[in-house]
């Protein structure tokens, strides 16, 4: 079996075996399994298969890609520093800091038309980008885990962002004001196109984002350098690329993406900046969807989707008595089995050599 | 690559197939007809409960709401006909609420003022459907706002205070909020209102904590109304006023006085004795349980809903054998009948100010 081949088939024989335990599980704790597929199908289209005669409604996959377009964000995010060597967990602070700055801006600086949203998506990403400067820099001078400074930073920009929301004029102990309406990526037309879903212009900055990761990636020398440093860093250095620049550069984009992710969620789904009284993990679900997605544009599109997808099926499952943690299982059964990659491979190589084996042998027999 | 497919498909294949069989077996054993899940042709109301971030296991407001449901529930055979939904963050709370109007619930009910933004996006967009929001008000016609007359039960725990602060001379007790603001200032104004009328020259302490969950600081702000001479502490103040509780209980001899739900259990030291005195009990299963009743009789209607002594919303926990004589016991009664009736009127204004005492 080719090696593209194995990097397709993995995932998708370890999201057939996620939602395999989670159907085993329902059947154990005996619930009904058709639930889950008749919320999944209904989360994606708007069709519900047990009331037919509803039609469809439009809000479920508006919500679908709702709660996809943020984690898609971190999931390039994750899988861009990923490409460099790097673990980029402070994605999370880095989604919390985004969605502040942006908020400020926003709030503060009053600009005329459509360049208000653009300038505070814009400001949203570079605040990531310099906080994610932080464990960059601290990791090439130092050479200290970005994984250490990261987490802690989660927590610095978590808090940090309460007090300064908090401070903003008049903003309550729970939230801001509402960011100004061109400066919002809500759009009525799309709502009303979904049956009042909170879909939002986000996703054309995600299909950008997506095909930019691409391009970077795969088609510029930087992306080859960064891959180059990612595969082996002694030897990338040998073959003098700048180690320091590449890794510092790549954790930067990494925290762009995932500060973008944050004004998303700000600018789209919410309009006002809220006081969180704990991290919302979509730094965290960016890693599962970086994984799945094996790390490339395409894969991560597609994973994030389906990760947004499981998401947005728990309420319906729960509203067919299936406990939301059934939908948490399949979701971290899926990560598991991908993150066992290679015993699956090596169960799929197993199959290959017995088959060909069989071959031979009945190729022996005939002879 | 072919194979690769076939592979995946086998797999898929497999198990729709298990989902085919487990939804027929689910049929036969269901037949009987009570415990069938599609029940929204015979339902009389059906009612969908949308928690905050807590989920309905978190001990404290959101369990309780939920306890009413289903007493509902349970009084009236409508098990079937309630079910509950739990937000992750609160990028959940709209499209939860909006699934519930979706399925045709007839009532969905918000657990908690965090839902603010949320209901009053979703009552707007779904006008046929009612919605209960507990503690905060959304001016929509569809919505019932419930919030409660706190400094009623709070006057009552006060006069448990006062009471006991007589019986040990000290003529001292204590209060310690979370937040400064309206809400735990009606709590604050309650109690203060309670001690003074059963002692007049009673010296009240009043501290905040300035949070809902950093315990060490109300332990903190307890040590030091107690080392003043405090014999009761009311503290208002979630996690914070835990502190307040842990406090009483390496002192032994002091008494704290639990909020929202009766917290005697909380108090218990280890010899089996509870340093709790009493708790100001704040309904909110009876918010809920009342807004599904009135749901079911047809008479639900939108506006705002006030809980308060009369209606059972609020009280002063007074279980006879613990730490309330009997005597005292009946003293509050007679409070409460005061109030309900309307002799006593109590402020929801607080007087003291925070870090000072009258």
């Amino acid at each position: 079996m080719s090696k593209k081949m194995e990097k397709i088939l993995i995932p998708l024989i370890a999201i057939a075996l996620g939602i395999l335990l989670g159907c085993v599980i329902l059947l154990v704790s005996g619930q009904d399994v058709g639930a889950l597929f008749n919320g999944l199908i209904k989360s994606a289209t708007g069709f519900d298969l047990s009331k037919p005669q509803n039609g469809l409604n439009l809000r479920y996959p508006g919500e679908f890609l709702v709660s996809s377009m943020p984690i898609i964000l971190t999931g390039l995010a994750i899988g861009f520093a990923y490409r460099c060597g790097m673990f980029n967990i402070g994605a999370e602070g880095q989604v919390i800091v985004g969605s502040l700055v942006s908020c400020m801006v926003a709030i503060l600086v009053p600009m005329p038309g459509m360049m208000a949203a653009i300038v505070c998506l814009l400001a949203g990403g570079l605040a990531g980008a310099l906080w994610a400067f932080i464990p960059g820099i601290l990791k090439c001078q130092f050479n200290i885990s970005e994984v250490v400074t990261g987490i802690m930073l989660n927590y610095t920009a978590l808090y940090g962002a309460n007090y300064f929301l908090k401070a903003l004029p008049e903003s309550t102990t729970t939230r801001t004001v509402n960011i100004p309406a061109n400066a919002s990526l809500s759009s009525d037309f799309l709502s009303e196109l979904t049956n009042n879903s909170r879909l939002h212009w986000g996703f054309i900055l995600v299909i950008i984002c997506v095909i930019a990761y691409w391009f970077i990636i795969e088609k510029t020398s930087f992306g080859y350098s960064l891959r180059a440093t990612g595969f082996n860093k002694e030897g990338a250095r040998y073959a003098g690329i700048k180690v320091n620049k590449s890794t510092i550069l790549s954790i930067m984009i990494s925290g762009f993406f995932a500060g973008l992710a944050g004004a998303i969620i700000l600018q789209g789904t919410f309009g006002y900046g809220r006081v969180m009284t704990a991290a919302e993990n979509y730094g965290f679900d960016g890693i599962s969807v970086a994984l799945v997605g094996g790390c490339n544009a395409i894969g991560i599109l597609l994973s994030g989707l389906l990760f947004g997808l499981l998401k947005v099926t728990q309420p319906l499952l729960q509203t067919s008595g299936i406990p939301k943690e059934i939908g948490d299982i399949i979701s971290s059964s899926i990560v598991f089995f991908v993150a066992i990659q290679y015993a699956i491979q090596y169960i799929l190589n197993k199959l290959e050599i017995k088959k060909g084996k069989a071959h031979a042998k009945k190729a022996g027999d005939v002879q | 690559m072919k194979k690769a497919l076939k592979l995946f498909l086998a797999l898929l294949v497999s198990v729709s197939l298990a989902a085919c069989s487990s939804s027929n077996t689910e049929e036969a054993t269901t037949t009987e007809g009570s415990e069938t899940t599609s029940t929204s042709g015979e339902c009389p109301v059906t009612i969908g409960l949308v928690t905050d971030m807590g989920g309905v296991d978190d001990k404290s407001f959101n369990q309780s709401a939920w306890e009413g449901v289903q007493r509902f529930a349970e009084e009236n055979g409508l098990q079937d006909c309630v079910s509950y939904l739990q937000s992750t963050t609160e990028a959940d709370y709209v499209p939860n609420l909006s699934t519930f109007a979706d399925e045709g619930k007839d009532l969905v009910i918000a657990v908690g003022y965090l839902f603010n933004e949320a209901i009053t996006e979703v009552s707007a967009n779904y006008p046929d459907t009612m919605f209960l929001f507990v503690d905060d008000v959304v001016d929509h016609e569809n919505v019932e706002s419930a919030t409660f007359n706190a400094e009623q039960g709070s006057f009552l725990v006060g006069v448990a205070a006062g009471l006991t602060a007589m019986e040990n001379g000290s003529k001292t007790v204590g209060f310690m909020g979370g937040m400064e603001g309206p809400i735990i200032g009606s709590f604050q104004a309650g109690y203060e209102q309670g001690v003074l009328a059963v002692c007049n020259d009673c010296k009240i302490y009043v501290d905040y904590a300035d949070s809902y969950s950093d315990d060490a600081k109300g332990q903190q702000l307890a040590a030091k109304q107690y080392d003043l001479g405090a014999t009761v502490i009311y503290q208002s103040a979630g996690n914070a006023g835990n502190g307040v509780i842990k406090e009483a209980k390496e002192r032994g001899d002091v008494w704290a006085i639990g909020v929202d739900k009766d917290q005697y259990q909380d108090g218990m030291k280890d010899d089996g004795t509870s340093v709790i005195l009493t708790s100001m009990l704040k309904r909110v299963d009876s918010a809920t349980y009342s807004a599904c009743t009135d749901m079911l009789n047809g008479t639900f209607e939108g506006g705002t809903k006030v809980f308060n002594l009369s209606n059972d919303g609020v009280g002063a926990e007074v279980t006879s054998g613990r730490n309330l004589s009997d005597d005292v016991i009946a003293q509050i009664n007679d409070y409460a009948e005061k109030i309900k009736s309307g002799e006593i009127e109590v402020s929801s204004e607080a007087t003291i100010a925070n870090g000072s005492s009258n």
